[in-house]
Parts: C-alpha cells; structure tokens; sequence
C-alpha cells in the first residue's frame, strides 16, 4: 500500500481499508496499555486544528504517544490568530519543516487536499468543513468489524441524514462492502438524492421506519437531530423525540445488535441505554485510537 | 440558405457550431475581454442545417492553442475549429472534452478552500453526464451539473 496523505476515504480501494482495518487489530493491544511499541519512536506530528475539537485532537496525540511519538499542538486560538496573518499554504510550509506529519482540522472544504499540495510531510483530514473527515470512517468501519460484522451487514443510519457528512463517507464505505442499509430520518432530513442514486447503482439502500427494521438490522447508527436544522423549537422535539432510541424500543431489537453513534450525542439516544450490550458508542470513539495508530504508522514507516 | 453570417478573415480561428447563445461564453472561456485588442467577429443565431441555430466567433490574427480550444467543449461539445491562411482554411477539428479543467470555473460552495484568500486556482474533473458534461470539484467534491452559470 502506498499511502502518502489521508485525505477522503474516497481515496482508498476497498483492499487498502481492509489493509488499515488488519493494521489497527494489531495495534489494539497497544492503545489499550497492554502492550508496549516504539515504532514511531523520533517522529513528531503536529495537530493542526483551526477549529476546535478536542476529542479528536487528544485520540491522534495518544495513538502517536503510544507508539513512541511525540506531538507538538496549536490551539484553535493560535490558529485563528495565524489564519489572520497568514495564509494555510505558507503555515503548512513552515510547519512541514518542522515535523514529520501533519494532522489538519479545517472549516474550509478542501482544505486538506490543499495543505497536502503544499506539505513536505504526510497530511491526514481530520475534517475539513462539511466535507470529509476519513479517520471517523475507517473507526466506525473497524468498530463495526469488531462489534459486528462487516460481511453481509445489515445497517439502520438513524437520524440526520442530509447534512450528517460521518453519514455519507459511512455509507459511501459501505457501499465497497455491499452492506443492506436501511434510512431512518424524518422527510426533512432524508439522504441528499444525489448520494442515494450513487449508493443504489452498488447496494441495497431504502427508506425505512425504525419499528420495522429494529429486529432485522444487526447495527443501529444513530446521529444527532440539530436543533438549527428547524424553524421551530415545537417541531424539533416532536421529530426528535420520535427517533429517540431508549429500552423501550430495543425490546425489539436482536441481542446481537449495537448501537453506534459519533458522539456528542443530544438526547437521541437515551442514557439507560447506556449500560446495556447493545451500546458501543463509547468503545467506538476509543477505536479511533488503534485505527489513528494504524494510519500513522502507514504514513510514517519508511 | 443564409451565408456569410460574418465576414471572412484573412487569418485566425474560426470557432463554428457553438450552440447557440453561447458565443459569449466561449470568449470569457478565451479571455477574450473589454480592453483586449484582439479582432473578434461574433454571430449568433445564425441558421445551421445540422443544429438549427448555432453561434459562431472568429479571432483575426490568433492562432488559438488546443487545451484553450478544448475548454468550449464544456459548453459545446459539437463545436468545430477551423484555422484560417490567407483566407483558406489550413486545419480543420474538433473540440475534444478535458479530463480535468484549471482555472474559468468558480466553485459554487461558498465554504470551498478554492474560494478563500489562499493562493489556489479552481481544478475540477469533467465526467460525461448522457450527453451533458458534469463537472466536480478537485478540492470540495462539489458537482455542477449547470456550468454556464460559473464560467468567469
Ligand atoms: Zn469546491
């Protein structure tokens, strides 16, 4: 495989995600203190975030500090105060002399790709706008693998699914891997019809209702319902409260299903769930650590 | 039969079977724009057998390179060049669609990185859509489907 940045899931063939899949099992052990590796021992990577998340931001500075690594940080109030005075190309020169990788969180779309030009040193998204956030991905593929299963899945993506954009990388995944993906979201929230007609040309993929599905499908992904997205606070509670996953509902659901989601959640998913088998949200962002491992390690072995 | 829509040129490009109302759009994809010197004869509407209507544009004195030519099939894909020599037609073809276009698109997402103050020009990738041209953004993903609107 010959990986030079991590831009958009888009760029890898489905052999090369099952690649990175395999790659972050073996450094499972690692992100979990068990095991002990210095494989990425010398090399330095710096988090560039020019918004803030700080979830994201400490997952890739554990996984490089796991192996060995070492990271140097800019804020998200360094970064503004830099995007004032200068441009992201002349930052990503400097700092690509700097370090031996460079971890981008941007507003603008394309940004990634951009700095990438402009960058002696591998680049990996981790997002860039509404566009794409790659690393999301390939941890909600390898959660599912691990949780589930990736052959012959059957998948419910609950809640917003017009402007989630974890949502539509997912499915565009997911599509490689020929899974059945049901759509459960109110009308004003359905899928983008362009990104449908994309997806059915591969897969099975169909608006559902979730009390149909729920004792078929073996992941339930939910997302969260933003409140921005209504022109009345009434109506947003009345659809969200209606595609809120609690006991009740998951009566219904085979023992063997999980419930994914990308985390802040709201309230779409009601926190008694919390402590059933069915939830692995929580290990789910945990993941994104053995996974950000595997793509370091891909980009920065020589 | 009407002829001679537009008066011959001695030498130069002759740009024919723009579909009609394009012409103008054909010289913002030349940069061809107030303030240049170039002699430029445009017709448009002119009755065409094969096409009904079509548009034509004839630069005097200016021989145009083929990866400047082949941006019209964007907007045209049945547009023919024929390069003028003391009067007489010396080189005859057609336009061939681009696999990937820089510069005269603009970017329709307004939070794209090809629209911010970096030093960026627009790169998008020309897909066959039936017998329409899709363009996608190279940095966004964007996909225009009506590209009149966002040629500069
Ligand atoms: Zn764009």
């Amino acid at each position: 495989m010959k990986l030079k940045h991590l831009i958009s899931i888009d760029d890898l063939k489905k052999d090369e995600i099952i690649y990175l899949l395999e790659l972050a099992e073996e450094f499972l052990p690692v992100a979990e203190g068990k095991k002990i590796r210095k494989d990425l021992e010398g090399n330095l990577l710096a988090n560039l975030f020019f918004e803030p998340s700080t979830r994201t931001r400490m997952s890739f500075e554990v996984a490089m500090k796991r192996l060995g690594g070492n990271v140097v940080n800019m804020t998200a109030q360094e970064a503004s105060s830099i995007a004032k005075g200068e441009t992201l190309a002349d930052t990503i020169k400097v700092v690509s002399k700097y370090v031996d990788v460079i971890v981008l969180r941007h507003p603008l779309e394309g940004a990634a790709r951009f700095a990438a030009e402009h960058s002696d040193v591998p680049v990996i998204n981790a997002g860039d706008g509404a566009g794409q956030h790659p690393t999301q991905t390939l941890l909600d593929l390898y959660t599912i693998k691990k949780e589930s299963k990736l052959d012959r899945l059957k998948i419910a993506l609950v809640g917003d699914l017009k402007y989630s954009r974890t949502v539509h990388s997912l499915i565009k995944a997911l599509a490689l891997f020929k899974s059945e993906i049901f759509l459960v979201s109110p009308q004003s929230l359905n899928l983008p019809e362009e990104i449908l007609e994309e997806i059915e040309r591969k897969t099975k993929i169909e608006k559902a209702e979730l009390e149909d599905i729920i004792d078929y499908v073996d992941v339930l992904y939910v997302t969260r319902i933003q409140k921005e997205r209504f022109p009345d606070e009434e109506e947003y509670l009345k659809v969200a409260g209606s595609y809120k996953i609690d006991l009740n509902i998951l009566k219904k659901a085979k023992s063997s299903t999980i419930i994914m989601h990308p985390l802040p959640r709201v309230d779409e998913i009601d926190i008694s769930v919390d402590k059933t088998h069915y939830a692995k949200y929580f290990q789910q962002a945990f993941y994104g650590v053995p996974v950000r491992m595997a793509i370091l390690y891909e980009l920065l072995r020589r | 039969m009407e002829r001679l829509a537009v008066s011959k040129i001695k030498c130069g490009t002759v740009i024919d079977h723009i579909n009609a109302g394009k012409a103008l759009l054909v010289l913002k994809i030349l940069a061809i724009r107030p303030g240049c010197r170039d002699r430029v004869l445009i017709a448009m509407n002119v009755p065409s057998r094969k096409m009904g209507k079509k548009d034509i544009v004839k630069v005097e004195n200016k021989y145009i390179c083929d990866d400047e030519l082949n941006k019209i099939a964007l907007i045209s894909p049945k547009a023919t060049i024929n390069l003028i020599e003391n009067y007489e037609v010396s080189e005859k073809k057609r336009v061939k669609l681009p696999n990937v276009v820089e510069g005269i698109i603009v970017c329709p997402n307004k939070n794209c990185i090809t629209n911010s103050r970096e030093p960026i020009k627009s790169k998008f990738h020309v897909e066959k859509n039936g017998d329409n041209v899709k363009v996608v953004c190279h940095y966004c993903g964007k996909k225009i489907y009506e590209l009149d609107k966002y040629i500069v």
